[in-house]
Protein backbone atom coordinates (compact mmCIF):
# COMPACT_ATOMS: atom_id res chain seq x y z
CA UNK A 1 0.00 0.00 0.00
CA UNK A 2 1.17 3.37 -0.89
CA UNK A 3 0.87 5.17 2.79
CA UNK A 4 1.55 2.61 5.19
CA UNK A 5 4.80 4.23 6.87
CA UNK A 6 6.59 0.78 7.30
CA UNK A 7 7.15 -1.60 4.36
CA UNK A 8 9.19 -4.46 3.58
CA UNK A 9 9.15 -4.63 -0.27
CA UNK A 10 10.85 -6.37 -3.31
CA UNK A 11 11.49 -3.71 -5.87
CA UNK A 12 13.89 -0.79 -5.70
CA UNK A 13 12.92 2.11 -2.99
CA UNK A 14 13.08 5.59 -4.28
CA UNK A 15 14.31 7.33 -1.11
CA UNK A 16 11.85 10.36 -1.89
CA UNK A 17 9.24 8.41 -1.64
CA UNK A 18 9.95 7.33 1.47
CA UNK A 19 10.68 11.02 2.61
CA UNK A 20 7.59 12.53 1.80
CA UNK A 21 5.74 10.06 4.05
CA UNK A 22 7.19 12.05 6.90
CA UNK A 23 7.13 15.56 5.75
CA UNK A 24 4.68 17.68 7.71
CA UNK A 25 3.74 21.52 8.27
CA UNK A 26 4.93 21.39 12.21
CA UNK A 27 8.48 19.61 10.99
CA UNK A 28 11.56 21.50 10.73
CA UNK A 29 13.95 19.22 9.83
CA UNK A 30 14.01 15.72 8.03
CA UNK A 31 16.81 13.04 8.41
CA UNK A 32 16.57 10.86 5.86
CA UNK A 33 19.21 7.49 6.37
CA UNK A 34 20.54 5.61 2.74
CA UNK A 35 21.65 2.21 3.96
CA UNK A 36 23.23 0.97 0.44
CA UNK A 37 25.28 -2.36 -0.38
CA UNK A 38 28.86 -2.05 0.25
CA UNK A 39 31.31 -3.37 -2.06
CA UNK A 40 34.32 -4.35 -0.28
CA UNK A 41 34.10 -5.18 3.74
CA UNK A 42 37.41 -5.29 5.41
CA UNK A 43 39.22 -5.84 2.26
CA UNK A 44 36.92 -8.55 1.37
CA UNK A 45 34.61 -7.91 -2.08
CA UNK A 46 31.11 -8.29 -2.11
CA UNK A 47 29.83 -9.67 -5.49
CA UNK A 48 25.80 -9.27 -3.77
CA UNK A 49 23.79 -9.93 -1.20
CA UNK A 50 20.60 -11.42 -1.06
CA UNK A 51 18.25 -10.41 1.76
CA UNK A 52 15.31 -12.67 3.52
CA UNK A 53 12.83 -11.66 5.96
CA UNK A 54 9.62 -12.98 7.84
CA UNK A 55 7.88 -9.93 5.91
CA UNK A 56 4.75 -9.88 8.34
CA UNK A 57 6.79 -9.84 11.84
CA UNK A 58 9.28 -7.80 9.91
CA UNK A 59 6.47 -4.97 9.59
CA UNK A 60 5.60 -5.46 13.28
CA UNK A 61 8.81 -4.76 14.41
CA UNK A 62 9.64 -1.60 12.60
CA UNK A 63 6.30 -0.45 13.90
CA UNK A 64 7.25 -0.94 17.22
CA UNK A 65 10.49 0.68 16.52
CA UNK A 66 8.31 3.72 15.26
CA UNK A 67 6.47 3.59 18.81
CA UNK A 68 9.32 3.25 20.73
CA UNK A 69 10.97 6.31 18.75
CA UNK A 70 7.70 8.39 19.56
CA UNK A 71 8.00 7.40 23.26
CA UNK A 72 11.61 8.84 23.09
CA UNK A 73 11.01 11.55 21.09
CA UNK A 74 7.62 13.12 21.06
CA UNK A 75 6.66 15.06 17.96
CA UNK A 76 8.30 12.98 15.85
CA UNK A 77 7.31 10.78 12.53
CA UNK A 78 8.59 7.95 11.07
CA UNK A 79 8.91 6.15 8.15
CA UNK A 80 11.05 3.01 7.21
CA UNK A 81 11.39 0.42 4.07
CA UNK A 82 13.66 -2.40 3.75
CA UNK A 83 13.95 -3.99 0.53
CA UNK A 84 14.79 -7.59 0.06
CA UNK A 85 15.46 -10.28 -2.63
CA UNK A 86 19.10 -10.21 -4.73
CA UNK A 87 20.54 -6.77 -4.13
CA UNK A 88 23.80 -5.46 -6.23
CA UNK A 89 26.40 -3.28 -5.41
CA UNK A 90 25.12 -0.01 -4.48
CA UNK A 91 21.62 -0.89 -4.14
CA UNK A 92 19.84 0.77 -1.74
CA UNK A 93 18.95 -1.77 1.05
CA UNK A 94 17.16 0.17 3.11
CA UNK A 95 15.48 4.01 3.77
CA UNK A 96 14.80 5.56 7.54
CA UNK A 97 13.46 9.06 6.91
CA UNK A 98 12.31 10.83 10.55
CA UNK A 99 10.60 14.19 10.52
CA UNK A 100 10.95 16.32 13.83
CA UNK A 101 10.93 20.19 14.96
CA UNK A 102 14.24 20.72 15.27
CA UNK A 103 17.04 18.90 13.48
CA UNK A 104 19.27 17.13 16.64
CA UNK A 105 15.85 14.92 17.66
CA UNK A 106 15.77 14.03 13.55
CA UNK A 107 19.48 12.64 13.78
CA UNK A 108 19.52 11.13 17.03
CA UNK A 109 16.22 9.75 16.05
CA UNK A 110 17.38 8.14 13.09
CA UNK A 111 20.31 6.92 14.18
CA UNK A 112 18.20 5.22 16.92
CA UNK A 113 16.06 3.01 13.94
CA UNK A 114 19.08 1.75 12.38
CA UNK A 115 20.75 0.36 15.69
CA UNK A 116 17.36 -1.48 16.29
CA UNK A 117 16.82 -2.69 13.20
CA UNK A 118 19.77 -4.75 13.12
CA UNK A 119 18.49 -5.68 16.80
CA UNK A 120 14.83 -6.95 16.73
CA UNK A 121 13.82 -6.84 13.00
CA UNK A 122 13.94 -10.33 11.67
CA UNK A 123 15.90 -9.88 8.37
CA UNK A 124 18.85 -11.59 7.22
CA UNK A 125 21.77 -11.17 4.31
CA UNK A 126 23.79 -13.03 2.55
CA UNK A 127 26.73 -12.12 1.72
CA UNK A 128 28.46 -13.23 -2.04
CA UNK A 129 31.81 -13.46 -2.28
CA UNK A 130 34.23 -14.73 -5.46
CA UNK A 131 35.08 -17.85 -3.27
CA UNK A 132 31.50 -18.76 -1.21
CA UNK A 133 28.50 -17.59 0.10
CA UNK A 134 27.43 -16.97 3.65
CA UNK A 135 24.32 -15.92 5.99
CA UNK A 136 25.45 -13.25 8.05
CA UNK A 137 24.18 -13.47 11.64
CA UNK A 138 24.49 -10.26 14.58
CA UNK A 139 27.08 -7.90 12.49
CA UNK A 140 26.44 -5.94 15.67
CA UNK A 141 29.02 -8.36 17.46
CA UNK A 142 27.57 -7.57 20.63
CA UNK A 143 24.86 -9.75 22.50
CA UNK A 144 22.81 -11.69 19.92
CA UNK A 145 19.69 -11.21 22.54
CA UNK A 146 18.62 -7.65 21.83
CA UNK A 147 15.57 -6.39 24.00
CA UNK A 148 12.84 -6.51 22.61
CA UNK A 149 12.74 -10.41 22.99
CA UNK A 150 11.52 -10.42 26.71
CA UNK A 151 14.16 -10.04 29.13
CA UNK A 152 15.35 -12.89 31.71
CA UNK A 153 16.34 -12.21 34.98
CA UNK A 154 20.12 -11.79 34.91
CA UNK A 155 20.22 -11.36 30.96
CA UNK A 156 22.51 -7.99 30.30
CA UNK A 157 20.94 -6.41 27.08
CA UNK A 158 21.16 -2.86 25.65
CA UNK B 1 -0.93 -28.53 14.49
CA UNK B 2 1.88 -26.22 14.81
CA UNK B 3 3.33 -24.66 11.86
CA UNK B 4 7.44 -24.23 12.26
CA UNK B 5 9.13 -21.32 9.91
CA UNK B 6 12.51 -21.42 9.43
CA UNK B 7 14.90 -18.54 7.81
CA UNK B 8 18.26 -18.33 6.44
CA UNK B 9 20.93 -20.66 7.78
CA UNK B 10 18.54 -23.13 9.34
CA UNK B 11 15.96 -22.85 6.13
CA UNK B 12 19.13 -24.07 4.07
CA UNK B 13 20.21 -26.74 6.67
CA UNK B 14 16.93 -28.09 6.79
CA UNK B 15 16.05 -27.46 3.33
CA UNK B 16 12.56 -26.64 3.86
CA UNK B 17 10.63 -22.98 4.61
CA UNK B 18 8.34 -24.98 6.89
CA UNK B 19 7.46 -27.30 9.11
CA UNK B 20 4.73 -28.73 10.76
CA UNK B 21 4.50 -30.82 13.89
CA UNK B 22 1.46 -32.14 16.08
CA UNK B 23 0.35 -30.40 19.32
CA UNK B 24 0.63 -31.87 22.14
CA UNK B 25 1.27 -29.18 24.92
CA UNK B 26 4.85 -28.20 24.48
CA UNK B 27 6.28 -25.46 25.51
CA UNK B 28 8.86 -23.42 23.06
CA UNK B 29 12.06 -25.01 24.92
CA UNK B 30 10.66 -28.58 24.27
CA UNK B 31 10.05 -27.86 21.36
CA UNK B 32 13.40 -26.41 20.55
CA UNK B 33 14.69 -29.24 21.86
CA UNK B 34 12.56 -31.93 19.74
CA UNK B 35 13.53 -30.06 16.35
CA UNK B 36 17.42 -30.29 17.78
CA UNK B 37 17.37 -33.79 17.92
CA UNK B 38 15.73 -34.66 15.22
CA UNK B 39 16.97 -32.24 12.58
CA UNK B 40 20.67 -31.28 14.64
CA UNK B 41 20.06 -28.03 14.70
CA UNK B 42 22.11 -25.39 15.74
CA UNK B 43 20.05 -23.22 17.73
CA UNK B 44 22.75 -21.18 19.97
CA UNK B 45 21.56 -17.80 19.59
CA UNK B 46 18.48 -18.11 17.79
CA UNK B 47 15.48 -16.85 19.11
CA UNK B 48 11.86 -18.27 19.01
CA UNK B 49 8.84 -16.41 18.00
CA UNK B 50 5.17 -17.26 18.64
CA UNK B 51 2.53 -15.61 16.29
CA UNK B 52 4.93 -12.73 15.53
CA UNK B 53 5.91 -11.88 19.19
CA UNK B 54 9.61 -13.16 20.11
CA UNK B 55 8.97 -15.53 23.07
CA UNK B 56 10.62 -17.68 26.13
CA UNK B 57 11.41 -21.08 26.54
CA UNK B 58 8.78 -21.56 28.84
CA UNK B 59 6.37 -20.14 27.00
CA UNK B 60 3.66 -22.86 26.10
CA UNK B 61 2.22 -23.83 22.89
CA UNK B 62 -1.53 -24.11 21.73
CA UNK B 63 -3.11 -25.87 18.75
CA UNK B 64 -2.43 -23.33 15.56
CA UNK B 65 0.31 -21.63 17.00
CA UNK B 66 3.26 -20.48 14.09
CA UNK B 67 6.48 -21.07 15.60
CA UNK B 68 9.19 -18.85 13.96
CA UNK B 69 12.79 -19.74 14.77
CA UNK B 70 14.87 -16.60 13.93
CA UNK B 71 18.89 -16.97 14.11
CA UNK B 72 20.77 -13.53 14.45
CA UNK B 73 19.26 -11.00 12.42
CA UNK B 74 21.77 -8.99 9.97
CA UNK B 75 19.32 -6.09 8.01
CA UNK B 76 20.26 -3.39 7.35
Amino acid sequence: MMNQLFEIVREPIEPNKVMEKVMRREAGAVTTFIGTVREFTKGKRTLKLEYDAYDKMAVKMLEKIGKEIEEKWGDVKVAITHRIGMLDILDIAVVIAVSTPHRRDAYEANEYAIERIKQIVPIWKKEFWEDGEQWIGDQLETIPYPDGKPQKEGEKND
Amino acid sequence: MIKILLFARLQEQVGKSELHVQYSGQTVGELKGMLQQKYDFLLDNVMVAVNEEYAFDEEKLSENDVVAFIPPVSGG
